[in-house]
């Protein structure tokens, strides 16, 4: 049996919960068996994962699983695991399952691969891919254990109406306090986070200045984009760490990705290679971007993204 | 303060990858190594920022052949006082995980640090193996580290924001961007290095749980369409008919 964690930490079930449980369903459809969904503490219809196809879905509730803890998730997820005999342990590489997939494997003395890209091929074994080298290479993992641990990259397979809505069972475990006390979620909402972003708009030096963001930010706007930007930028305070993309910052794999007076440094297409598409405006020819990216505009970008959003927002306001 | 840095010797961030040995491997050949970046910058430069204020030691310790000797010495010279390398390849990260809960069990260490994922293996696993070995509470992400006698305070990464936890030591964080700036090691430092201790420790028996079949060099083939700067209203039509991601 295949058993995902879909994440409502932050309060609903999000896309990347809906994407585990997709990929558990195909998953669990090449293992023929069931794909059950478990969801940690309370949450609003949770039977609604069987519309993207868990066969079942049980809830475990506690006081001790109130917030997030490492231990206290591991622990739930292991007994419920044990109990129903899940050979496949499935949650998402957000920070939910960046924090459980390390202590789910050593717990289960299992095979692990963390940031699966896509779904595994079981015609002989059980063989699962994921992006190492920040995305300059792919490695292929045999995993022959008993039962085998997965993190699903986002943005990997996009969420399928494969079922039914079912009926949440309960499931009750003992669960231990945690040793971990959460004092505050602090969240900027509103915009879509970098790591599950289908459009980026991002920005480098060549803005000159951080007064010159507006248009960057109305270009998201009129998109629905997320903003991102490269690292000098971020050290220089002129955009929030959190923005920085790159191989020492955030990973994304957006659908469309829109640099802006980037020069497409190593470092930097580290972070975003694993986009699928890539527009690059630069005003100088020869920057090294211009030969990792689909599209190209070489000219001022004082010039070409008042131009562009002029043009996106004629197209918003004819295709809406 | 007794605090454990865990640190893994990754090839440098321009480094041309390439495998061999059937695909199997990777290719060492012509590669510069670092200490991986979020190892050096954010978890020991931390370790080392906690202990300058509050007193206290930094180990650092590595699972890996005595190439990696070099990266550890380095760690030295930023300002550990100690090192252990446990002698052994690192060939999977629960055997790494392994080495380092056998290792550490016994020497009382307040914190343990790793970095939030190395740059070669992107696997964000060993921090969290590690802690549960150890049975001890883990936070993962950690772009900040506050200490207050046992009490820590920590803010952690969550999507589209932070968390604030707290959490009493001992116990195991992984270090994010945010958490301390990079420390270049001066000469004092490169020189004091060669004094410091640097154990060589034989690996306890373990097994990897997952075997490579094979690795593959990312191929860029993006053939690149130029726009013309007047016409964005064209790069606007390609992107919604063509490559239909608006």
């Amino acid at each position: 049996m295949v058993l995902v964690l879909a994440d409502n930490s932050s309060g609903e079930f999000k896309k990347p919960a809906l994407e585990v449980v997709t990929y558990g369903k195909k998953v669990a459809d090449m293992l023929s068996c069931d794909c059950i969904a478990l969801v940690i503490g309370s949450s609003n219809n949770p039977g609604v994962l069987g519309q993207y196809g868990a066969n079942k879905v049980v809830t475990v509730e506690d006081d001790n699983l109130e917030k997030f803890d490492s231990q206290t998730y591991t622990s739930a997820i292991a007994q419920v695991a044990e109990k129903l005999d899940a050979k496949v342990i499935i949650v998402g590489h957000n920070s939910t399952g960046k924090s459980i997939v390390g202590r789910l494997a050593a717990k289960m003395d299992a095979g692990v691969i963390s940031g699966a890209k896509a779904l595994p091929s079981t015609s002989d074994g059980f063989i699962i891919n994921k992006n190492v080298f920040s995305g300059k290479g792919v490695v292929s993992y045999s995993l022959d254990t008993d039962v085998k641990v997965i993190s699903l990259m986002g943005n990997s397979i996009q969420p399928e109406k494969l079922g039914e809505s079912v009926t949440a069972e309960s499931i009750t475990c003992e669960i231990p306090a945690p040793k971990t006390t959460v004092l505050e979620r602090k969240t900027v909402s509103g915009t879509v986070p970098l790591p599950e972003a289908e459009l980026v708009v991002s920005a480098g030096r060549g803005m000159g200045s951080p007064d010159n963001w507006g248009m960057i930010e109305e270009m998201a706007d009129i998109l629905g984009a997320t903003t991102a930007c490269s690292r000098p930028v971020a050290d220089t305070g002129w955009r929030p760490h959190h923005e920085h993309v790159g191989q020492t910052g955030v990973a994304i794999r957006p659908n469309l990705y829109i640099a802006i007076g980037i020069s497409g440094a190593i470092q930097h297409l580290a972070g975003v290679s694993s986009s699928k598409v890539i527009v690059v405006i630069n005003k100088d020819s020869e920057a090294p971007f211009f030969k990792n990216a689909d599209y190209g505009v070489v000219g001022d970008l004082f010039d070409v993204v008042p131009k562009l959003n002029i043009a996106l927002k004629e197209f918003k306001a004819q295709n809406n | 303060m007794k605090i454990l840095v865990c640190v893994s010797k990754t090839p440098e961030t321009t480094a041309n990858i390439n495998f061999t040995n059937n695909n199997t491997e990777f290719d060492t050949n012509g590669v510069s190594f670092i200490m991986n970046p979020y190892d050096e910058w954010y978890a020991l430069v931390r370790a080392l920022e906690l202990t300058e204020s509050a007193g206290g030691t930094v180990t650092i310790v590595n699972v890996g052949p005595a190439a990696n000797d070099a990266v550890i010495k380095k760690g030295l010279a930023i300002g550990a006082k100690d090192a252990v390398r446990i002698d052994a390849e690192p060939s999977s990260s629960l055997f790494v995980a392994k080495q380092i809960a056998a290792y550490a069990k016994s020497e009382g260490f307040d914190i343990i640090l790793t970095g939030k994922e190395s740059i070669d293996y992107n696997g964000s696993l060993v921090g969290g193996m590690i802690a549960e070995l150890l049975d001890l509470p883990f936070i993962s992400y950690a772009s900040s580290l506050e200490v207050e006698g046992t009490t820590a305070t920590l803010n952690r990464e969550i999507e589209g924001g932070t968390e604030v936890l707290q959490v009493e030591t001992p116990f195991v964080v992984s270090a994010a961007k945010g958490m301390a700036e990079q420390r270049i090691p001066n000469m004092r430092g490169i020189m004091m290095a060669k004094k410091k201790p640097l154990a060589i420790v034989p690996a306890i028996s373990a097994e990897d749980k997952e075997k490579v079949v094979e690795f593959q060099v990312v191929e860029k083939d993006r053939a690149i369409k130029m726009i013309n700067p007047e016409d964005m209203a064209e790069l606007v039509r390609l992107l919604h008919e063509e490559s239909k991601v608006i």
